[in-house]
């Protein structure tokens, strides 16, 4: 057993000739403007205005932040080589260390203690799967439940009768510095009240950008920036990368793999301690026992879907944390997203039926789009229980559906030891 | 070398032992550095207990072993099932929702209940499956979210038929008929409580998962396949149909976990559904090394740990969760025993085996051209 996993289904686009374009600034603007022209249709054609109001999207984005610094914890981590699958562990670890150095000393305490936890995290992870070769998901396993143990056992004995905590939960902390460009964020919220085709939803976007700003979410965008820059554009990204595609050729090459790939798995602790420094500190103002509920796993999940690339890894955290938003405001908007499910559906089913000429599948996505589009015109409103499915169903169904080029780096998962590659 | 030789037996051994020790030393420097009773907690945790904890102990085990073979179905062949949680809870609600109906009678109801739970659990891990053969996305993340979609979909399908007893307000499925509960066996004398009886299902499961991965054509290939895709593609494996499998079977074992609780305490499905078993699983699957009797120690001592904890608020006035920090070193501790006795092993044979080139008599020497 090791980490790698299998890689069925991978090989089915090998083969294909290499002639798509690259995917660019321009392309993912593209992208974005076709996805809020389809929301807006949507939004008139179902008269919820809700599902792309900057109210949901300031929340969208809060919720997006923890998992895309999760994500980018697990992005320094497997770029370098190593699965980090302890990152929900690292991130209840970040929790705590910003609940207890966030009421004794003020919230950027909590920011860095959130970030030394995590990076403790990462320490125990490095030591184990860089110095000692243990098998990662092993290790990760691990850290996932110290670090469950650690934060309720640390909580326990440093938040039960101090005024206003508990044994499983911290005091209120004070909050860190919001940003609101006043003038600019009500002339928007102004022309979003309008209710136009697409300029009233261009404005909400922008309005969420510049409205109740968190300190921390600016920092993550930094973070990720930076990210990019280091990994991709300078020596030493191009030296960590090589660690994680062929640690055996970077070693012929002069590059102390070991120390990299440790100084990677650290500070992958930190990115995830600081998400959820960002779920204690300014999601919640306190740290709470199960403050995480998973998120490490889905910023994980959101690296995946971003194919191990801090862009794509943002505009899956950005996917979660909408759709998570979205639903988490009401059961009228998953209504409304049914229509488009219904409408998505019945497209793939007929491409694949004209194009492809599959006709099994075609048939199949037509009859379960009819199924949706007759579940959306004959009820209301979805199921509350169900609602909360929904940033999971989308996450499935985009990667079902998006053409599977994702390539994890080369060695991702190997166990490296010096001076045993021949 | 034959599997027997007492240096390997001695050697094995090393390892959990080893990991015991580095756990309790560990363990006691945190409660050191925090100013816990150290004392107090080892003594709660290691006195032995008494039959009513030692008949939970094992039940808690019989269920941590069924979910931890489930993941290592998965573990052999290179598949990571999280979802373990997510098809023990539809399993457990789709097997409590046909049990209740009580449509037949007694035993009979038990055991086609086993198989609803099983193609229950079987299918949702399904969905995870078809999602990687045929669309090759990742089962780490597909499990992930089908876990989370499982606790949506039955909570709204819990809402629909469940039922409110009388003077009770706690709403739940309806009870399992009482010819069909199982009143388990009074294994344990002293005990006013029974061990269950679907521990005979956490054996048979066991020596199916030995057997059938163990000694079939099936098991060779699923392991293969694990090992070395390419050399199983190259022996005429269906990678595809393979995964399928074996993430069915896994799901299908994740889908009795919840069987035990169900037919031997519960009786229904009601809110009071534990979670976090899949997860337990994989710690347990990683600690037994995937080893059918590995996985059975490793899951008495998980629950063993579990059950002792339970008392460390009263007795010694720590937070029971210390008992994560203990599960989880010791995980890290015996992986890196292993790995260490690994390299020891492989060094003393090394010696030896130099040893006796060294002392064995100098061959002839090489005769090349002529003699003087």
């Amino acid at each position: 057993m090791s980490a790698a996993g299998l890689e069925v289904g991978a090989k089915t686009v090998a083969d294909r000739p290499a002639k798509r374009r690259r995917f660019g600034a321009r392309e993912w603007l593209i992208v974005v403007a076709a996805a809020l022209a389809i929301l807006s249709i949507l939004r008139i054609v179902t008269d919820t205005p809700d599902i792309d109001s900057s109210g949901a999207l300031i929340a969208g984005l809060a919720a997006a932040v923890p998992i895309a610094l999760a994500g980018l914890g697990g992005l320094w981590s497997e770029r370098a080589g190593v699965v980090n699958i302890g990152l929900e562990g690292m991130m209840i670890l970040g929790t705590w260390g910003a609940g207890f150095c966030g009421y004794q000393w003020g919230p950027w305490a909590g920011v860095a203690g959130a970030i030394v936890m995590g990076m403790i995290g990462g320490l125990i992870h490095a030591v184990a799967t860089v110095i000692f070769g243990v098998d990662q998901i092993v290790s990760g396993v691990a850290i996932n439940i110290i670090g469950l143990g650690v934060a309720k056992y640390l909580a326990v004995r440093f938040f039960t009768g101090v005024p206003g905590g508990g044994p499983t939960q911290s005091p209120q902390i004070d909050s860190l510095p919001n940003f609101t460009v006043a003038p600019l964020s009500d002339a928007l919220g102004n022309l979003e009240g309008k209710g136009w085709f697409f300029i009233s939803d261009l404005a909400a976007v922008l309005r969420a950008l510049c409205t109740n700003l968190s300190v921390l979410t600016i920092l993550t965008v930094l973070l990720f920036v930076g990210t990019w820059w280091l990994l991709w554009r300078t020596p030493f990204g191009l030296r960590l990368r090589s660690c994680g595609e062929s640690p055996v050729a970077a070693e012929t090459l002069g590059v102390n793999v070991i120390r990299y790939k440790f100084l990677a798995v650290v500070l992958s602790g930190g990115f995830a301690g600081l998400g959820g420094g960002f779920l204690a500190l300014v999601a919640a103002h306190i740290y709470r026992d199960g403050q995480t509920a998973g998120r490490g796993y889905i910023g994980l999940a959101a690296m995946i879907f971003g194919n191990w690339r801090p862009g794509g890894l943002l505009a899956g955290a950005g996917l979660f944390g909408y759709t998570d938003a979205v639903q988490l405001r009401g059961g009228g908007n998953v209504h409304a997203f049914l229509l488009l499910f219904a409408v998505i559906l019945v497209a793939v089913g007929v491409w694949q039926i004209v194009r492809n000429r599959r006709l099994v599948q075609g048939i199949l996505a037509l009859v379960v789009g009819g199924l949706v589009a007759w579940w959306f015109f004959g009820s209301d409103a979805v199921p509350p229980e169900l609602t909360g499915t929904t940033p999971y169903v989308v996450t499935l169904l985009v990667l079902a559906f998006a053409s599977q080029r994702l390539r994890m780096p080369a060695a991702d998962g190997k166990i490296y030891r010096k001076g045993e590659g021949h | 070398m034959s599997r027997l030789n007492p240096r390997r037996i001695a050697l094995a051994l090393a390892a959990p032992v080893l990991a015991l020790v580095v756990a309790f030393i560990v363990t006691s420097i945190i409660l050191l550095l925090f100013g816990d009773p150290v004392g107090d907690v080892w003594k709660t945790i290691l006195t032995w207990p008494r039959p009513r904890q030692q008949v939970q102990v094992i039940n808690a085990a019989t269920v941590y072993y069924i979910s931890a073979i489930a993941v290592a179905i998965g573990f052999r062949m290179n598949l990571f099932n999280i979802g373990v949680d997510g098809q023990y809870r539809v399993a457990v609600f789709a097997a409590a929702v046909f049990a209740g109906q009580a449509w037949l009678p007694g035993i009979l109801n038990v055991l086609v209940a086993l198989v609803v739970a099983m193609v229950t659990g079987g299918l949702w891990a399904g969905i995870a499956a078809y999602l990687k053969v045929k669309r090759g996305v990742s089962e780490v993340i597909s499990t992930i979210m089908l876990n989370a979609i499982a606790t949506g979909v039955v909570s709204w399908l819990f809402a629909k038929v469940a039922v409110r007893p009388e003077g009770s307000n706690v709403v739940q499925t309806k009870d399992i008929p009482e010819s069909s509960r199982l009143e388990g066996f009074a294994l344990i004398p002293g005990a006013t409580n029974r061990v269950y009886s679907m521990i005979l299902l956490a054996i048979v499961v066991g020596f199916l998962y030995w057997f059938i991965l163990g000694k079939t054509r099936f098991g060779y290939d699923l392991r293969a396949t694990g090992r070395s895709e390419t050399a199983a593609v190259a022996s005429g494996v269906n990678v595809p149909r393979m995964v399928m499998t074996a993430m069915i079977a896994s799901g299908a074992v994740g889908g009795l976990v919840g069987m035990p609780l169900l037919f031997g305490q519960d009786f229904n499905y009601g809110t009071t559904i534990q979670s976090g078993l899949g997860f337990a699983g994989i710690g347990i699957a990683l600690l037994g090394r995937n080893n059918a009797v590995g996985i059975a120690f490793a899951a008495v001592l998980w629950a063993f740990l579990d059950i002792q904890s339970n008392a460390l608020q009263i007795q010694a006035g720590v937070a029971q969760e210390i008992v994560f920090i203990i599960q989880g070193v010791i995980l890290f501790a015996v992986v890196i025993a292993y790995e260490l006795i690994r390299r020891a092993d492989k060094r003393i044979e090394q010696n030896r085996v130099a040893k006796e080139l060294a002392s064995a008599p100098k061959a002839q020497p090489t005769t090349e051209g002529a003699p003087a």
